[in-house]
């Protein structure tokens, strides 16, 4: 049990340095030569106006919300269908109005048009 | 345990022998041989990208009748090569204004957030990286680490393209997470256990044939995960330049190319492992070998219609995408999960009193499930057949036309 934890945690390290790694040594490898134009940010080929960094749409962000609703929520029917064996009637109940509540937010948001695109 | 039946476990105990030799004591052979699993695991995962990135060209070019790379090595096969020097040896460029810690960050979670996937996928029986407990709870925590690369990538970059895929990276990535979810919820319940390998042992019958609804959501949302053909807004090429790696030059963008390739492998192999019974198949558990050659043949079963799709399908608007997501895919797997869990329990209660032998119970249960399966797709048809004809309707109607003004009437007369 330990020793998978272990296996995980030698493997992120591994797997951090693979792309890491190669990263920093091409960097030596390859050429040097900035200059102001070259850094500059592509967009179009004319300079850039304005910052970058503005207010943006509001729909990205409440299907962000959206979704960590529903994220949050499904993490705990895992357990419940792990256990599912052993689940008597009444578990089994409990669990299926738990979905059926997110059935319901799921249509309160359809209804209340937080998923449209407009 | 000889070596050509299972040549890794032979291996490792090998190794674990020749290591108390040495002298070490029982902790640092654990350490170092998880080590080296580790390692090599790692480098088979990277290894793999230059033979996918390869297939994939190919594959690419016969669909486009055209034949492909064809000059480096037999059938091209070692075209990924030269590529891989070429783009090594490439300047790296960093706008002004980058985020830098982000900026360089990005390029590296995307790829290793990919590849932790491959810690607890079994290719057989004993060879396996990890075999955790919780290993689909796993998979879910390390697949939502890409998302998160690929937003720091956009947000970092400072260009407002590569700021437009990173929100798209939001709606889309994000979004398809839940269907996603949901679906593996559906082998879960039906194997009763979280580690990977235990689910492909439960997997008497194929998870395809429980659960083919599950079976489809979940690998139409892993496609759109990895953000590829269909679903390739976050780099529209023909919209916002590409996206969120829009700033990237050299390997930087290079390991953003390989997370993508290897993230189309990965998925593939999740789909086998999970519904298609991983290493199962004649003899896989007498001789591990065998599993492995199973695992890879239905993994590349997979891998060539996740090629496919990518190639025959247009794009997706992001109205579109978002509306497949939460008005199809999400109510399709909620719907479906209540009724994997009624069918089940109540098969669970029916069979001890059919008297059915064990070797005939899981045919019958996958029978059962089948059934219950046709049943709501057949409903999901009717009901979007209801809604298709209302689309047609809003569609037909008359637009406005721009109509010549009427002439004064001084000018007639």
């Amino acid at each position: 049990m330990q020793s998978d934890w272990l296996f995980i945690g030698l493997f992120v390290l591994i797997v951090a340095l693979f792309p890491g790694v190669p990263i920093l040594l091409a960097g030596l490898i390859g050429p040097h030569k900035l200059s102001l134009t070259k850094s500059q940010t592509y967009e179009c080929g004319l300079e850039t106006v304005g910052d970058t960094w503005v207010q943006f749409r509001v729909q990205y962000y409440i299907f962000a919300l959206t979704f960590l609703v529903f994220d949050v929520e499904l993490v705990f029917l895992f357990p419940w269908a792990v256990a599912f064996g052993q689940l008597t009637m009444f578990g089994l109940l409990s669990g299926v109005i738990f979905i059926l509540i997110l059935f319901i937010e799921l249509l309160a948001a359809w209804r209340k048009g937080v998923l449209e695109w407009a | 345990m000889n070596f050509i039946s299972d040549p890794v476990a032979f291996i490792a105990d090998l190794l674990a022998k020749l290591l108390f030799r040495i002298g070490l004591s029982q902790i640092q052979v654990t350490v170092v041989s998880e080590f080296i699993g580790a390692f090599l695991l790692g480098v088979f995962g990277f290894s793999l990208v230059i033979f996918t990135i390869w297939l994939e060209r190919k594959l690419y070019g016969r669909i486009q009748d055209r034949i492909g790379p064809n000059r480096v090595g037999p059938w091209g096969i070692f075209q990924t090569f030269p590529d891989m020097i070429k783009i090594f040896t490439k300047e790296y460029i960093t706008p002004v204004g980058a985020d830098k810690i982000v900026y360089n960050l990005a390029p590296i979670l995307s790829v290793s957030a990919v590849l932790l996937t491959w810690a607890v996928i079994p290719f057989a029986p004993t060879i396996v990286g990890t075999d955790l407990n919780v290993g689909v709870i796993y998979l879910m925590a390390v697949g939502s680490i890409g998302a998160l690369g690929i937003i720091l990538a956009g947000w970092s970059s400072n260009n407002k393209y590569s700021l437009i895929g990173a929100f798209r990276a939001v709606a889309q990535v994000v979004s398809y997470e839940v269907p996603m979810i949901l679906a593996l919820l559906i082998p879960v319940l039906l194997g009763q256990s979280m580690g990977v390998n235990s689910l492909v042992y439960a997997q008497k019958v194929w998870f395809i044939f429980l659960a083919p609804v599950a079976a489809f959501i979940f690998f139409t949302s892993c496609m759109a995960e990895t953000g590829r053909a269909p679903f390739d807004l976050l780099e529209a090429e023909s919209e916002i330049v590409a996206g969120y790696q829009t700033e990237y030059s050299g390997l930087k963008f290079g390991m953003f190319y390989v997370g993508e390739f290897l993230h189309a492998f990965t998925i593939s192999a999740l789909v086998a492992t999970l519904f298609l019974g991983g290493w199962r198949g004649p003899w896989a558990q007498q001789v591990p070998i065998l599993g492995v050659a199973w695992f890879f043949m239905k993994t590349f079963l997979v891998y060539f219609v996740v090629v496919l799709i990518r190639i025959s399908m247009p794009r997706l608007r992001i109205d579109q995408m978002l509306n497949f997501n939460w008005k199809f895919l999400t109510p399709l797997a909620l719907v479906m999960l209540i009724v994997t869990a009624f069918v089940e329990k109540g098969f669970l209660l029916i069979s001890p009193d059919l008297g059915l032998t064990d070797s005939a119970l899981p045919w019958v249960r996958a029978g059962v499930h089948l059934f219950s399966n046709l049943v709501v797709v057949l409903i999901t048809i009717q009901i979007l057949k209801s809604h298709r004809i209302k689309a047609v309707r809003v569609v037909a109607k008359p637009r406005p036309v721009a109509v010549a003004p009427e002439p004064p009437a001084s000018v007639i007369s």
